[in-house]
């Protein structure tokens, strides 16, 4: 930890202290900000709820929707628990081969929210790395990476994410491509999101390496970038929370317009796009549950996550509230 | 000869009757696109089908299904038992204004049965064609053969001379790199002519005044629009969009006959459904294949609850089979349609006698734009596989994405449904499917089994021009399949389509053909 | 003005050669290309004299270099599942989804403007407040589940409007046309309001945080002080001068909304581009994939090098680099 030692002294030292303190006064601002706000609230308990049944699926569902022996198909179809027909242990009732609606939604939920977290972090990690890097070394390094961020840019968001993942599940085989479906996903929605955070981290940097501490670090061959790091990193991070948090919801909607175009998760390990795919082949047969129920869920998690995001952006900014 | 005069002259009042009025339309919501103009240069029977209502053979089915003069006014057999001489209907012209003669069959013949043609199998017995006058022609065959005009029937005459003035007496290669024009231009003898074509959109036929037939039917314009999505064709047929459907979803047909407005037309179709193994050494992964030991493939047999899904995936609409052919099909024979009932402790301890591996891994290769509900019934029949101790692997994918993997056998067990056609007879299975995998015999012969005693049977059968010798031979050789249980037959599966009040009359076939020009539009 | 214009133009063509890369990388790597062409029955030399015709042996930038050249030309070769030329393909297409894209843009404008307007002038405001949570639900709601929901309500149950298809077109030249008979007017409804619920919340959003702007400047509190009544400095003044950010919004998400009518597109059967490309997804129809690849991002460049020149011909502030990144992907 040889680096840390001369930020204890030195002005770099004292821009972090600063910094800190700026955060903290800005959480309590937040906190009061959060508490004033009746809709933040209301998203971030829906949003908790999701998340912790989601998380503890395998505990409280009556069944494991993906398990090929459970499902019984004499149990197919079964209506919601407060109709005539409906029956115990079934909930929210079962699909056309006996599939707890329920219990497929909760697991269909983890999908949807893991693959829409990890690609929002894999984004981040990249978009940060490459950012820092951009602005840090300039020249060609720079160039490069800005102009493959150009290129990405100019294609549509879903336009890349459905040609990686049919690509990709086109050139891998079968056994492979089901195990691989989640990873891929991730990756799909990742690659173009990342440019967003290197763009914001870059104009951070290049501000940040003209001043003369940097310089100084080395001219002594300190490793600067990790001083630059705990400057840079403070000041962008306003503006990639709200970012980050608003691609969260866009990762979500991503994966499911995904699955329900038939790119993304395949039906026996479905998400909540998969299931409002098949779902959507019983729209009349008077079998609505199996659409209704993972749509509207859909729809309540992307709808917490961007009054959240939203929220944080006004919080944040004041000068469009 | 009486009876047909009387036929068409009833047809023809018909007719006149319909002709005062506006013009009549026929939109049909199918569940896919045909995949080309060319008939030749796209095998797939549903394309076939379509273009029947352009292109025609030289004979053809009618109402009730039995042979009868199309093209051809007559033919017979010459002496040496393996030429056929057809002699052709005068006064034909193709839409074009061409004349119908005897160079535009052989042309016809030559184009199907070329080297690239994905057609080539379904005449298996053709060997060349001749020109003997301008009205006659004669095709000679392999051998004795009794099936030719069943395979005529689906044969459709191109005209020789728009053939050579646009490129394209061989069919379509893609490879070439330039389209053909056949693709997306034709040019027949049927009761309708193509007016425009728009891809995976719309393709509008119109009624063809100079037809050599008189028309049963009162229409002027057939709209084809695919619509994939099950629950938007109902939709749209809810909407009066369309005003028939060749491809109504079962789930919905209690919806559809709530309708006021809607008849739905029921029946259950030849196509019997099965599932077929591997029986190559390895598995697609590479591991020891088990399915090559009759017990094994019994264990999986065992495994299904065939009546569960009758009931519960087909909705009481589909016939549970025992049999490989369904019974109108000749060649079938009662006592080989029993099914021997699930029983999952008994498949268990077959796949233990087979010593297959606990837990063991496979493909199960389906189609999800192929049979009736068939992403369910394999989802379904996995699920059963899966309480045995196995672990089938699921991939489902359109027929484009799957038939390169089956026919390559870079999967393991997969679906097939077989209907016979256009032959109507059980050797059409047995030569197709059954028979080992050499020269046109046994091109879905996916699995690669070969049974010697079976080809023989089948072989026989195939040169046999007594009916019931050749029936008798045939019932053997399925006898032999359903005991070696080659294919596990599931169910001959339902068949509904379902049109509005607008459409008066449309018999339906129990081949799931529809034949519009036997159709009636109001108004 | 021409250094700046000269600069734009080579970088936008820098990025459409990057995006052929990507296209001919795909083409020629995944699925190949003589697997799909031949039948079953092709034996080996076949292939390989296949293989050789169609220059496949040849180096990688030869085959690139002859990519891009046919590519400009609009060759792109057959569709492996239509055997038809691709760019006829995708060019019988291209009017359904451009009209469908110009409609569901002309509806988020006529929709949006006005909300975005009412939501600054009476920030605060129950009503304010709630087409703020209005626009939040906007945003979250998955377009395939508004296009549903759209079927079920107003096709399946009212019977108003068709759920699929395009009803009659007419031809006008090489374009066809739905806009000209009532039935292709109704076909256009449901898929035009399915495809605008997301734009009509960006334009409500951008118009409203323009406004507030606007409405904080000198210029807007002066006139206030003259006795210009408040609709009218709302309406024409302050919104005169929020017009031009949300006109160069509407037409950079053209490009947007010409790749997301795909999934309106699946929903509602629409006949245009997206489906065929979804179509040729399915069915790994590599040719067709590559071309509308290019095609979508061919206009998407455009249109942001257009819109970039504009600005810069307004405004030669611009003109130099840092600001040109912000301003081309804003």
């Amino acid at each position: 930890m040889a680096e840390i030692s001369p930020m204890r002294t030195d002005r770099p030292a004292l821009h972090r202290r600063l910094g800190l303190r700026l955060a903290a006064l800005r959480r309590g601002d937040l906190w009061h900000s959060f508490r004033s706000h009746p809709s933040a609230i209301f998203a971030a308990c829906l949003l908790a709820l999701v998340a912790l049944s989601a998380l503890l699926a395998p505990l409280i569902t009556p069944q494991d929707p993906y398990d090929l022996a459970a499902l019984e198909l004499w149990n197919a179809e079964i209506p919601p628990i407060w109709t005539p027909q409906g029956q115990a242990p079934y909930l929210l009732g079962t699909d056309t081969q006996g599939r707890d609606i329920l219990s497929a939604i909760l697991y269909g939920s983890r999908i949807s929210l893991v693959i829409g977290f990890a690609s929002v972090l894999v984004a981040l990690a990249v978009g940060l790395t490459l950012g820092l890097i951009a602005g840090y070394f300039g020249g060609w390094i720079d160039n490069v990476i800005m102009r493959v961020g150009d290129v990405l840019l100019s294609m549509p968001f879903i336009l890349i994410a459905i040609l990686i993942s049919a690509m990709a599940s086109a050139a891998l085989p079968t056994g492979l491509k089901e195990v691989l479906a989640a990873p891929i996903l991730i990756v799909a929605i990742a690659v173009p999101s990342w440019v967003q955070y290197a763009r914001t981290i870059r104009a951070s940097a290049m501000v940040e390496r003209k001043k003369e501490y940097v310089q100084a670090a080395r001219l002594i061959r300190v490793k600067a970038w990790r001083i630059m790091l705990h400057h840079i990193l403070p000041n962008c991070l306003t503006p990639i929370m709200v970012a980050a948090t608003l691609n969260f919801g866009l990762a979500i909607l991503s994966e499911a317009t995904l699955s329900f175009l038939g790119v993304g998760m395949p039906p026996d390990q479905p998400s909540l796009g998969t299931l409002i795919r098949v779902g959507n082949q019983y729209l009349f047969s008077g079998l609505w549950w199996i659409v209704v129920f993972p749509a509207i869920q859909l729809c309540l998690i992307v709808l917490s996550v961007n009054m959240i995001g939203d929220w944080l952006r006004d919080a944040l900014n004041p000068k469009l509230r | 000869m009486t009876f047909r005069k009387i036929l068409l002259a009833s047809a023809a009042l018909t007719a006149l009757s319909g002709m005062a009025q506006a013009e009549t339309v026929l939109k049909w919501g199918a569940n896919r696109d045909i995949g080309s103009l060319d008939p030749y240069s796209y095998g797939d029977s549903f394309t076939i089908n379509v273009l029947n209502h352009v292109y025609e053979g030289l004979v053809r089915y009618n109402a009730d299904l039995k042979i009868e003069p199309a093209l051809a006014a007559s033919w017979e057999i010459l002496e040496d038992k393996v030429t056929w001489r057809f002699h052709l209907r005068e006064g034909v012209t193709f839409h074009n204004g061409n004349p119908f003669t005897a160079e535009d069959v052989v042309a016809s013949l030559e184009r199907v049965s070329d080297e690239t043609s994905p057609l080539k199998g379904n005449l298996p017995a053709y060997v060349s064609s001749a020109v003997v006058d301008p009205m006659t022609v004669d095709i000679t065959l392999n051998g004795t053969y009794p099936l030719l005009l069943n395979d005529l029937t689906n044969i459709h005459i191109f005209d020789r001379e728009w053939m050579v003035e646009h490129d394209s007496l061989l069919p379509t290669d893609i490879g070439s790199g330039t389209e053909g024009y056949a693709t997306y231009n034709a040019n027949g003898t049927g009761p309708f002519s193509v007016e425009s074509r728009q891809p995976d959109a719309k393709t509008v036929f119109v009624v063809n005044p100079d037809w050599w037939d008189v028309p049963q039917h009162n229409i002027d314009r057939i709209e084809l629009t695919p619509v994939t999505s099950a629950a938007t064709r109902v939709a749209a047929l809810l909407s009066g969009e369309i005003n028939f459907t060749n491809d109504a979803p079962v789930q919905d047909l209690p919806r559809l006959e709530a309708s006021p407005d809607v008849n739905v037309l029921e029946g259950v179709d030849l196509r019997t459904v099965m599932i077929g193994f591997p029986f190559r050494d390895t598995l697609a992964s590479g591991e020891p294949n088990p399915f090559k030991e009759r017990a094994a493939r019994e264990a999986l047999y065992r495994a299904i609850d065939l009546d569960l899904i009758q009931q519960k995936v087909m909705r009481g609409k589909s016939r549970t089979a025992g049999a490989t052919v369904a019974p109108p099909i000749p060649g079938y024979s009662e006592d080989l349609d029993t099914v021997p009932g699930a029983d999952p402790e008994a498949a268990k301890a077959l796949l233990a006698e087979a010593g297959v591996p606990e837990g063991l891994e496979f493909e199960f290769n389906c189609l999800s734009d192929g049979l009736v509900n068939e992403e369910q019934f394999c989802q379904a029949i996995a699920a059963m596989w899966s309480r045995i101790g196995l672990s089938p692997k699921l991939d489902v994918a359109p027929r484009a994405v799957q038939t390169p993997k089956r026919t390559q056998g870079k999967t393991d067990v997969y679906t097939l449904g077989w209907a016979t056609l256009p032959m109507l007879d059980a050797y059409s299975p047995l030569l197709q499917i059954f028979h080992s995998k050499v020269g046109n015999s046994g091109v879905f012969n996916w699995g690669g089994w070969s049974y010697p005693e079976l080809d023989a049977l089948i072989d026989a059968a195939g040169s046999e021009l007594d009916t019931e010798t050749r029936l008798d031979l045939e019932n053997q050789a399925l006898r032999m399949v359903k005991d070696e249980i080659i294919m596990i037959p599931l169910h001959q599966q339902p068949m509904a389509w379902a049109v509005t009040g607008e459409v008066t009359e449309m018999p339906l076939f129990p081949d799931n053909k529809p034949r519009l020009w036997y159709a009636q539009v109001a108004e | 003005m021409l250094a700046f214009l000269i600069k734009r133009t080579a970088n936008a063509v820098f990025v459409m050669l990057a995006v052929a890369l990507l296209a001919f990388v795909i083409f020629r790597f995944f699925g190949d290309p003589v697997e799909m062409m031949v039948n079953e029955q092709a034996t080996q030399a076949d292939r390989a004299e296949l293989r050789e015709r169609l220059g496949l042996n040849d180096s990688f930038a030869t085959q690139y270099l002859r990519f891009v050249t046919n590519a400009v030309q609009g060759d792109f070769g057959i569709s492996y599942r239509n055997q038809q030329d691709v760019m006829v393909l995708i060019g019988d297409r291209f009017p359904a989804t451009f009209e469908l894209v110009l409609v569901a843009t002309a509806i988020s404008l006529v929709v949006g403007i006005p909300l975005g307007v009412i939501t600054a002038v009476h920030r605060n405001s129950r009503l304010a407040n709630l087409l703020q949570l209005g626009s939040i639900v906007g945003v979250s709601l998955p377009s395939f589940v508004v296009g549903i929901m759209l079927i079920l309500a107003f096709s399946v149950s009212l019977g108003w409007l068709p759920a699929f298809g395009r009803g009659e077109t007419v031809d006008i030249g090489w374009w066809s046309t739905g806009l000209l008979t009532p039935s292709g007017r109704q076909a256009l409804v449901l898929p035009a309001i399915s495809l605008s619920t997301f734009q009509i919340t960006l334009v409500m959003r951008l118009v409203r945080a323009e406004m507030l702007e606007v409405l904080r400047s000198d210029y807007v509190k002066f006139a206030r002080a003259r006795g210009v009544p408040a609709p009218r400095l709302h309406w024409v003044h302050a919104l005169r001068n929020c017009l031009m950010p949300v006109i160069t919004l509407t037409g950079m998400q053209i490009g947007n909304l010409i790749a997301f009518a795909l999934v309106t597109e699946t929903v509602f059967q629409w006949p245009g581009m997206g489906l065929l490309f979804i179509q040729a997804v399915t069915f790994v129809d590599i040719p067709v994939m590559a071309a509308y690849l290019m095609l979508v991002s061919f206009i998407f460049v455009l249109l942001n090098t257009l819109v970039d020149i504009a600005y810069a011909w307004v405004d030669p502030r611009l003109r130099d680099d840092t600001a040109k990144a912000g301003g081309a992907n804003g």
